[in-house]
């Protein structure tokens, strides 16, 4: 026999009846039992459950708030001995999708309570919060209210019941970036093999692994005249000053180095390294032109073939880094040139 | 490596001198090593200069 889940609802100042968004500013606050959308969630819960109270406060306030708002929000969840936290569902509604996701973290990490969402999976609280929580893509659409609702109560009372959660596809949450071993009736090779077939005959078939999407980039203007251009030399391939003073990672990277080459007209191997656990530095270690192709391009820029060449080099190393910190380190970079004036980048890559 | 630039969205790439040494050849003589650097470096100022 189980005893009845408690359930506390967390809504925004709309769902709550308190008002639309001229009240986006109330502060949090409490009602008893369900209101609202609540009501959908209690049907659906049965004898299972019960809403005990409704949380909510105003969007901008929480977004104004946040910690302020989790922490009495958190407070009332321990008082009312809450053992499950139903959140939204939010939509599209971004600031109300990330008070959702906020709250159902700070209930999971302050008071080991289980927690659920529910949010349109383009909602900017699922992109921060699907990592730590569970979500239940609600689309866009309120007319999903009730059917979101039923599926998040089902899911809500297995992660109160403590019971082993299925795959995101099966139990219908937004993948949580979680990989987890298990036995398969047939071996890998079969598996890949029968993926092929079924990919080359059109028929449907399902990758046990989600290629990551790359979003590409629209094409920089082509480079006008050589002779005006600062070019900037950039490098993946691990370049730093003798002895790594910045400490680049040699693997899985989050930061790059900045090298300045003022009056170096070549990189010799004495005074710079190649710190890279992806590929033998060897080579790059004897000349580091081989790697950055500083001499070469000190003799276009005294020919005059270039305006100038920018006095850093930017470098970092391409070894099993993350994509996120990829993108984030090639931004931060990017930006530095923007700023710097450059107008070309020669990048070299191991 | 030029399919995996692409791949992730680099719009410009041309096949350096090889992962370990991309804008050098270690099996040739140090000055027809240089002459290869040259030649390259000025293949890949152009492919700046190219539309995409």
């Amino acid at each position: 026999m189980s005893t009845k889940i408690r359930v506390v609802h967390y809504l925004n100042q709309f769902f709550a009846q308190i008002g639309g968004e001229e009240k986006g500013d109330v502060g949090p606050g409490i009602k008893d039992g369900p209101i609202g959308p609540g009501r959908a969630l209690q049907q659906a819960l049965r004898d299972n459950g019960e809403v005990v109270a409704t949380l909510y406060c105003g969007d901008n306030y929480f977004a104004e708030h946040q910690d302020e708002v989790n922490d009495a929000l958190v407070q009332r969840m321990a008082e009312l001995k809450a053992d499950l936290v139903v959140a939204g569902p939010a939509f599209e509604s971004g600031r109300y999708g990330v008070a959702c996701g906020a709250i159902c973290h700070a209930a999971q990490q302050k008071l080991a309570v289980a927690a659920i969402a529910g949010m349109d999976e383009d909602n900017v609280g699922a992109s921060l919060y699907r990592k730590h929580i569970y979500i239940v893509n609600s689309g866009a659409t309120i007319a999903r209210m009730v059917p979101t609702l039923q599926h998040m109560a089902a899911l809500g009372l297995k992660l109160a019941r403590r019971e082993a959660i299925g795959k995101p596809a099966d139990e219908g949450y937004l993948a949580r970036g979680i990989k987890r071993n298990e036995f398969a009736a047939k071996p890998p090779a079969e598996r890949a093999v029968d993926m092929l077939l079924a990919k080359l005959r059109g028929e449907e078939y399902h990758s046990e692994i989600a290629p990551p999407k790359f979003a590409g980039s629209k094409p920089a203007a082509p480079l006008g005249d050589l002779k005006s251009a600062v070019i900037a030399l950039v490098t993946d391939g691990g370049l730093v000053i003798e002895g790594n003073p910045d400490n680049l990672e040699p693997g899985r990277p989050t930061r790059f180095t900045t090298i300045p080459i003022s009056g170096v007209n070549s990189l010799t191997a004495d005074k710079y390294d190649a710190v890279h656990s992806g590929y033998d530095t060897a080579f790059a270690n004897q000349d580091p032109n081989r790697l950055v192709p500083l001499d070469t391009m000190r003799a276009l820029e005294r020919e005059g073939v270039i305006g100038k060449v920018h006095e850093f080099v930017r470098s970092t190393g391409g070894a099993h880094a993350a994509v996120e910190n990829a993108t984030q380190i090639g931004r931060q970079i990017a930006d530095q040139l923007k700023a710097a004036g450059v107008t070309g980048v020669i990048l070299t890559s191991t | 490596m030029i399919p995996v630039a692409k791949e992730v969205g680099s719009l410009r790439a041309i096949a350096s001198g090889g992962i370990t040494s991309p804008t050098g050849n270690p099996e040739l003589s140090p000055d027809k090593e240089k002459a290869f650097r040259r030649e390259l470096v000025l293949r890949a100022l152009k492919t700046l200069q190219q539309e995409v």
